[in-house]
């Protein structure tokens, strides 16, 4: 019962408090490039919920059992970057064959997942926290938890913005920039959250 | 020793991502039709939408997988269109080139009556909402730069009057421009069609006339519409438009108009051609009287 507990206080921690994209200020590219469209921000979620669970995983055994033993920590950054761009290519082929709609509606941002800070800052977070491997995979699978809801939120809003009579200075990236502040504002309020 | 470690396990993390990786791209290899990257490669990369097709790539895949008519690429023209049809293996059909036409030739600042002297944001928008415009004709060109700045390939420059001259070889009909005259004076036609109206005011009468700094206003006559063989022309609002579908580029209306508003570049030769038709029929005439006169003196001298 008290793991329960902590899966749940952790997951709102990773979902909510310290949501990676308006708490922590990671993975802000696909967050402001991919929210045009409710259907490919979900897709695009989907896919880093997979990526940051499986490059938790993957980063959490290379580097308890692989880095430490032979006391290569300094080769945290190399390896585990190595290990996200192989697990996106991975990811990349596989929405390309089996959804290939979605494929083409991600275009350029699916391979930019390699380089999104998120992943690797999941990763790097897990070694600092000294979590355990089922901690990491679940900090991990929350972490992309937190920046789905968050991609779809803003997916959602700029859906009806494109609908709204905006001043014509104000349309496209500039109401997009100014929503995403206001929702890191709100999303401030569950700093004050005791866990 | 650490070197030779961080080498080895380095190495073996990249040789293992590498072979799962390649041997998850035969697994989930996609087919893709080498036909679209080779019309992709003979496109002219200019997206400019054109065709219908969101870029040059959509369009390429939307005339393999969805047998989209293949002369769609106006910038393209007929080289294009020819490559691709060797690559589709079916007949090319040469395409309507089609070229902007500016209905108007008020020629700008330098012969247009003005209301008032602009001096404002410098883009035709914005001049057309300061109190419709410094023109007196509230249909003409404002003389800015938008239809200028709005084309990629240079088609359109301003002559010595300021009035905007498009060049048919530059120009890809890509209509860039049409969107950009906040007048609506810019039409696409085919570049077969030589007769145009050069007006689009509806104003009434001779008001259209006093209004327009270059006197061509079109004064809503009907000559020209009586004129036509065809029915071609027709009156809408107090303005001649000619439907391109029927007309036969015969150039009897731009013969009739008083006002010049009707274009046709071959209207001066074809005058000249007549003015020499008939001045031979003079002198012949004449020349048929002179013999006359001398054969009848002769007949009366026998």
């Amino acid at each position: 019962m008290e793991f329960i507990g902590k899966i749940f206080v952790m997951a709102i921690a990773a979902i909510f408090v310290q949501n990676f994209v308006l708490m922590r200020f990671l993975g802000l590219c696909p967050y402001i490039g991919v929210s045009k469209k409710l259907d490919s921000a979900i897709g695009m979620g989907m896919a880093v919920i997979f990526v940051m669970t499986m490059a938790s995983t993957f980063t959490w055994l290379i580097q308890s059992y692989l880095l430490i033993p032979l006391k290569l920590e300094f080769l945290q950054t190399i390896a585990f970057i190595l290990t996200i761009a192989s697990l996106v290519q991975l990811v990349e082929m596989i929405i390309q064959k089996l959804a290939p709609a979605l494929y083409k509606a991600l275009g350029v941002y699916l391979p930019l997942i390699t380089t999104n800070c998120a992943v690797l800052g999941v990763a790097i977070l897990n070694i600092n926290e000294n979590y355990s491997f089922i901690e990491a995979i679940l900090n991990g699978l929350f972490g992309g938890v937190g920046f789905t809801l968050v991609l779809i939120l803003m997916a959602g809003i700029r859906e009806k913005l494109e609908k709204a009579e905006l001043p014509r200075a104000m349309k496209g990236m500039p109401i997009a920039m100014i929503v995403a502040g206001s929702m890191a504002l709100a999303f401030l309020g569950f700093s004050g959250l005791k866990l | 020793m650490i070197i030779l470690y961080s080498i080895i396990v380095l190495g073996a993390l990249g040789l293992l991502y590498g072979l799962g990786l390649a041997f998850a791209s035969k697994k989930f290899q996609v087919h893709v039709d080498p036909k679209i990257d080779e019309i992709v490669g003979i496109l002219p990369g200019a997206n400019c939408g054109a065709c219908g097709q969101p870029g040059c790539g959509g369009y390429a895949e939307a005339i393999v997988n969805q047998g989209v008519a293949i002369n769609k690429c106006a910038p393209g023209g007929d080289a294009v269109i020819g490559a691709i049809a060797r690559i589709m293996g079916i007949e090319a059909s040469a395409s309507d080139k089609k070229v902007a036409v500016i209905h108007c030739q008020s020629g700008g600042k330098n012969n247009t009556f003005l209301r008032y002297d602009y001096q404002g944001i410098a883009t035709c928008k914005a001049t057309v909402l300061v109190s419709n415009g410094p023109n007196l004709c509230n249909y003409g060109c404002v003389y800015q730069n938008d239809c200028i700045a709005a084309c990629m390939f240079g088609a359109i420059s301003p002559d010595e009057n300021s009035m905007r001259i498009i060049d048919k070889d530059k120009c890809t009909g890509c209509g860039a421009c049409v969107i950009a005259c906040p007048r609506n004076l810019i039409e696409l036609v085919s570049v077969k069609k030589r007769v145009h109206i050069l007006c689009s005011s509806h104003d009434k009468g001779v008001e259209a006339k006093k209004r327009c700094g270059n006197k061509t206003a079109c004064i809503n006559c009907s000559l020209c519409l009586k004129k036509c063989p065809k029915e071609a022309i027709s009156m809408q609002d107090n303005l001649a438009v000619i439907d391109y579908e029927k007309c036969i580029n015969c150039g009897m209306c731009a013969d009739v108009c008083p006002t010049g508003a009707i274009f046709d570049p071959l209207k001066e030769i074809r005058a000249q051609k007549k003015a020499e038709a008939k001045a031979k029929a003079e002198a012949a005439m004449q020349k048929f009287e002179e013999q006359k006169e001398h054969y009848e003196q002769k007949t009366e001298e026998k």
